[in-house]
């Protein structure tokens, strides 16, 4: 993904390892995803932990469902989307009102800081608001060196709090696309 | 509309589906009829019996097979409900979780809306594509000689299995089990994982 000058200078700062290290400090088991480009270093790691099931679903739904049989059988776990994805999830985060389990979910951020694409705008404007609505705490990450604190805090309120918990991981940390470097063929 | 040509009573379907289930089986239903039969055939903490999140039993069904392999889980649901995850069919099938079980009970209906015909009334075949999903065994049941399969994929097959039963259309009482999730969800965690799963 190329990085626009509008990122966060401390994008430096290797935050994808910072959350591995909180779900692994957590002993999350299941983590499942509709893929992102801006969760691809920490799925590698999660693909790589031999203690750690990566599920990959056809629509973000599924892991708001999933995360309650795995917490129903004992287990824990942790959603990866893009905020285009939270749209999808809108009834079945019934579940996490209704039932009250740990979860965690953590949003890489389109069609807010710096978005080239007005496709991704409107859900990007409303991924706040439509969780707020289902009752889900949204916390933001604005700046790299804060996402490892931020998520720790999202999983202790969702683990020791038994809530819904949000952290949407902003372009300023992840990195808006550009749209002239996205026009140019990858090597 | 009140006839849909098939035979098999849900009630006793799903009473023989849960026959002598002791600790190692767990159930989650869909909504509607499935929960309905389910709570009939006896409440048990080790159900987790949805009320609404229509096309969540699947995924449920998936997360909770993935945490507790040496457990049997079945998934018992309706066509309608299973119709709206038939995404999740191909989530389970990468997976290939080996203790998961699936059985539609399938009117061919909407039957908590007034008996809208689904897309099974067309002649979708869920069997097929359970198995261009990957699921490695499954089965139609239409008459009382099919349930012995019935029940060996359900309980014993190696999974992931899908089953479809054909079963009338009747009226029938309404069950209902607890209704509030968060109890729901304390009661089968004690169950399974004894008093620390209130934490």
């Amino acid at each position: 993904m190329t990085e626009s000058s509008l990122a966060d200078p401390s994008t430096a700062v290797d935050w994808p390892s910072d959350i591995f290290r909180v779900l692994k400090d957590w002993d999350v088991r299941q983590v499942c995803h509709v893929p992102d480009a801006g969760h691809l270093k920490l799925l590698t790691q999660c693909e790589d932990d031999n203690d750690i099931r990566t599920v990959t679903l056809t629509t973000e739904e599924e892991g708001v469902a999933l995360l309650l049989g795995a917490w129903l059988g004992g287990e824990r776990g942790c959603l990866l989307m893009q905020s285009s994805g939270v749209g999808n999830t809108i009834n079945m985060l019934s579940l996490a009102k209704t039932c009250r389990y740990p979860l965690l979910m953590l949003v890489t951020m389109r069609g807010e800081y710096g978005e080239f694409n007005p496709w991704q705008v409107p859900m990007g404007q409303a991924t706040r608001a439509t969780m707020e609505a289902m009752g889900v705490i949204v916390l933001d990450a604005w700046e790299g060196e804060r996402v490892g604190e931020t998520v720790e805090a999202a999983a202790k309120l969702a683990f020791n709090g038994q809530a819904a918990v949000a952290v949407c991981l902003t372009q300023r940390v992840i990195g808006a696309k550009d749209f002239r470097a996205l026009a140019e063929p990858k090597p | 509309m009140n006839s849909n040509g098939y035979s098999l009573k849900r009630r006793a379907v799903v009473a023989g589906l849960l026959a002598d289930r002791g600790d190692d089986l767990l159930v989650v239903t869909g909504l509607g009829g499935a929960n309905w039969d389910a709570t009939a055939a006896g409440d048990s903490s080790l159900t987790f019996p949805l009320w609404g999140a229509m096309g969540g039993a699947l995924p449920m069904g998936l997360g909770l097979a993935l945490a507790q392999p040496a457990k049997r889980v079945l998934v018992l649901t309706g066509d309608g409900d299973l119709l709206m995850s038939l995404g999740c069919l191909a989530t389970i099938g990468v997976e290939r979780p080996a203790n998961l079980a699936v059985v539609v009970l399938d009117n061919e209906r909407y039957g908590e809306t007034g008996r809208q015909r689904t897309a099974t009334a067309a002649g979708v075949d869920l069997c097929a594509i359970a198995r261009g999903a990957g699921f490695v065994a499954t089965a139609e049941a239409r008459e009382d000689g099919d349930l012995a399969e019935l029940y060996r994929l359900a309980r014993v097959a190696e999974g992931p299995t899908l089953s479809v039963v054909k079963i009338a259309m009747e009226p029938l009482k309404i069950v209902m089990p607890p209704r509030d999730g968060a109890y729901l969800k304390d009661r089968f965690r004690i169950a399974l994982l004894g008093e620390d799963g209130i934490f």
